[in-house]
C-alpha cells in the first residue's frame, strides 16, 4: 500500500484535451489524451516523424526538440503542459531547400552512420549553440553528452558542431 | 502510463487546494521523474496538478545576505545564474555533473529534490522491493547491489539518493520553503530527506498536502575553496557510483569552517558532523583529509557487489578536499582529476 501504487485502480477515460503549439512555424490545435507526450503527438498525430523515439525514457536524446528555443526531450514532455509554446523539430531547421548550418556541416563532416540518433544530435546542438556556453571541444562534448549515438560518430559529430560555431573547419 | 486526469494550478494557493482535494493526485513540474516512474507504472497518480506555470521562479538575494531560489528555477538556468555562479560555485558544479543539458533544462529545483532513487528494482514492478510496496521484501539485498547504500543502510532497503544538486545544497546548509494545509514552514536541508529504516517508502518529510516553495541559501558560499567531484560508469550522463562536495573556509593556514558531503553512498545526502569537526583548526593537507574520511566512513558497511565504494569514497574525499584546499575545483568538462 505505498503512497504510489495505491492508486492503481482503474479510471474512467478522461475526456481529450484541447493544445494549441506553434510547430515549426505553424500554428496546430488539437485534441489529445493527458498522457500523450510531445514526441508521440509529433510522430503519430502530426506524421512528422523527423524525431525519434530511441529509449522512451530520457535516457538517449534522440526525441530532443526545441521548446521555446531551449533543447528539451519530447519523451518526458506531456503535450498538454506545452500549450501555446512554440516547437521546432527537424523538420523546421531548413530554410525551403537551403539546409541548416549544422545539417550541412553534419555532411560535411560524415557525421552519422544509421542517421538514427542525427535529428536529436542537430536539434540538441542547435540549442547548445544559442545557449553559448561551449566553447572548447571539451565543453562541445560535456553538453553533447546527452544525445548517444550507438554508430559512434562522436569525433565527427563534435567536429560538424564547431564548424557551425565558426570554430573549426 | 495508467489513464489519469490533468488540471493546471494558477497559483499556489490553488495547487494545495487542488492536492488536498485529491489524495491520489500528484504534482508535475518538470516531469523528468515522474513521466518515467509513470511510463513503468510505478508510480499512478490518477491526476497531475501541473504546477509548471506557478510564478516560483525567482533566484534572488535574501535580505539576511543569503540567495532564495524558486522551487520552478530550472536546473540549467540556476547553474548559470550569475549569483550562484559567482557566490555558489560549488551548487553551479553539482547541478552540471548532474544528468544532459536537455534534461538540465527540464528539471525543476523542487522536483531536483524529490527525485527517487535508481535502484533498477524500485523500477522493476515485477519484483519485490519495501520502498515501492512496503513490506514486500527488498531485492536489492541478495541481489545486484553494486550502486547501493554503504552508509545509513537499514534491513529494509539499502538505496541511494541519485541527486548531485542536493549533495552540494547540504553541504551549504540550505533550507527547504514548503507551504500546505497547515500553512508556510522551513526545513533544514539535513533534516528534509530521511534514512530508510522501517519505512523506506518515505524519502523525506515533506507532508502529502505540502508543496515546496523555494530552497534558501546562507549567506556563505565558499567561493574560494570548493569542489565537487563525481566518480561514475561513464564520464557524463550517469549516475554518482561516489561524488562528494567539499568546502573550506581557508583562515591563515588554518581550516575554519569546513563542510563535507558525499552523494551516491546513502539514501540521503551524507553529512558526518565528527569528520567536518575534525578538519577545524587543522593545516589542510593528506594528514587531516585522510582523518576526516576515515571518521567520516568508520561506520560503512558493504554488501555483496559494493566494497569497491569505501576505498573509492576515501580516496575522493581527500582528493576533493585537496582541490577545495588549493582553489582549484574539478571542471565538468575536463574529464582528467588534478
Ligand atoms: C536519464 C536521466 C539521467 C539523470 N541523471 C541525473 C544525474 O546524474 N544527477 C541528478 O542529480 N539527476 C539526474 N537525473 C534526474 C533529474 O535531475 C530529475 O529527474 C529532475 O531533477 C526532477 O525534476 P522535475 O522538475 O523534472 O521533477 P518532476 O518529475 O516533475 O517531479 C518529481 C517529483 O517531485 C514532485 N514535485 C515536483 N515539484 C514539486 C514541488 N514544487 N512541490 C512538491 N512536489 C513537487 C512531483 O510530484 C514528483 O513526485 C536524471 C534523469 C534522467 C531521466
Ligand atoms: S534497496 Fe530499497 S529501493 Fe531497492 S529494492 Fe530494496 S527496498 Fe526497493
Ligand atoms: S527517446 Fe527521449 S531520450 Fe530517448
Ligand atoms: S548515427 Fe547511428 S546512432 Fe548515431
Amino acid at each position: 500500500m505505498s503512497p504510489s501504487r495505491e492508486s492503481a485502480a482503474p479510471l474512467t477515460k478522461p475526456a481529450p484535451l484541447s493544445v494549441t503549439l506553434r510547430i515549426n512555424g505553424e500554428s496546430r490545435t488539437l485534441s489529445v489524451a493527458p498522457w500523450t507526450t510531445l514526441l508521440d503527438l509529433l510522430r503519430n498525430h502530426l506524421d512528422l516523424t523527423g524525431t525519434k523515439k530511441g529509449c522512451d525514457h530520457g535516457q538517449c536524446g534522440a526525441c530532443t526538440v526545441l521548446i521555446d528555443g531551449r533543447r528539451a526531450l519530447s519523451c518526458l514532455t506531456l503535450a498538454v503542459m506545452k500549450d501555446g509554446a512554440e516547437i521546432t523539430t527537424i523538420e523546421g531547421l531548413a530554410k525551403g531547400d537551403e539546409l541548416h548550418p549544422l545539417q550541412q556541416a553534419f555532411i560535411d563532416h560524415d557525421a552519422f552512420q544509421c542517421g538514427y540518433c542525427t535529428p536529436g544530435q542537430i536539434c540538441s546542438a542547435a540549442g547548445l549553440i544559442a545557449e553559448g556556453k561551449a566553447k572548447t571541444r571539451e565543453e562541445i562534448r560535456e553538453l553533447m553528452s546527452g544525445n548517444i549515438c550507438r554508430c559512434g560518430a562522436y569525433p565527427n559529430i563534435v567536429g560538424a558542431i564547431e564548424q557551425a560555431m565558426g570554430g573549426g573547419r | 502510463m495508467n489513464n489519469f486526469d490533468y488540471v493546471r494550478a494558477c497559483d499556489v494557493a490553488e495547487a494545495v487546494k487542488m492536492k488536498a482535494a485529491t489524495p491520489h493526485a500528484k504534482f508535475i513540474a518538470g516531469g523528468t521523474n515522474l513521466i518515467d516512474l509513470m511510463k513503468y507504472h510505478v508510480e499512478q497518480p490518477r491526476r497531475l496538478i501541473d504546477i509548471s506555470r506557478l510564478p516560483l521562479t525567482a533566484v534572488e538575494e535574501t535580505s539576511a545576505g543569503g540567495v532564495r531560489i524558486g522551487a520552478l528555477v530550472p536546473n540549467s538556468t540556476l547553474a548559470y545564474h550569475s549569483l550562484i555562479e559567482s557566490r555558489y560555485p560549488l551548487l553551479a558544479s553539482a547541478i552540471l555533473a548532474g544528468a544532459s543539458a536537455q534534461l538540465r533544462n527540464m528539471a525543476s529545483t523542487g522536483g531536483n529534490l524529490l527525485q527517487r532513487t535508481r535502484c533498477a528494482y524500485f523500477y522493476d514492478v515485477a519484483t519485490p522491493c519495501n520502498k515501492r510496496t512496503p513490506g514486500a521484501g527488498c531485492s536489492a539485498t541478495g541481489g545486484l547491489n553494486r550502486n547501493h547504500a554503504i552508509l545509513g543502510a537499514s534491513a529494509d532497503c539499502i538505496a541511494t539518493h541519485p541527486s548531485d544538486m542536493c549533495v552540494a545544497l547540504a553541504a551549504l546548509n540550505a533550507t527547504v520553503q514548503v507551504t500546505g494545509a497547515q500553512g508556510e514552514r522551513a526545513i533544514p536541508f539535513a533534516d528534509f530527506h530521511r534514512l530508510p529504516g522501517d519505512r523506506p517508502d518515505l524519502d523525506n518529510t515533506l507532508r502529502a498536502d505540502e508543496i515546496i516553495l523555494a530552497v534558501v541559501l546562507p549567506p556563505q558560499g565558499f567561493a574560494a575553496n570548493h569542489s565537487y567531484l563525481k566518480l561514475r560508469d561513464r564520464l557524463s550522463y550517469a549516475f554518482a557510483l561516489v561524488s562528494v562536495a567539499a568546502a573550506l573556509e581557508l583562515d591563515g593556514g588554518r581550516i575554519g569552517e569546513a563542510r563535507l558531503a558525499l552523494g551516491g553512498v546513502a539514501h540521503k545526502p551524507w553529512r558526518n558532523e565528527a569528520a567536518e569537526n575534525a578538519l577545524r583548526g587543522q593545516a589542510p593537507g593528506h594528514e587531516a583529509f585522510g582523518r576526516a574520511a576515515d571518521i567520516l566512513l568508520k561506520d560503512a558497511k558493504h554488501v555483496a557487489h559494493n566494497a569497491f565504494k569505501v576505498p573509492l569514497a576515501r580516496r575522493a574525499i581527500i582528493r576533493t578536499l585537496t582541490q577545495a584546499a588549493s582553489g582549484t575545483p574539478q571542471i565538468q568538462s575536463i574529464k582528467t582529476i588534478r
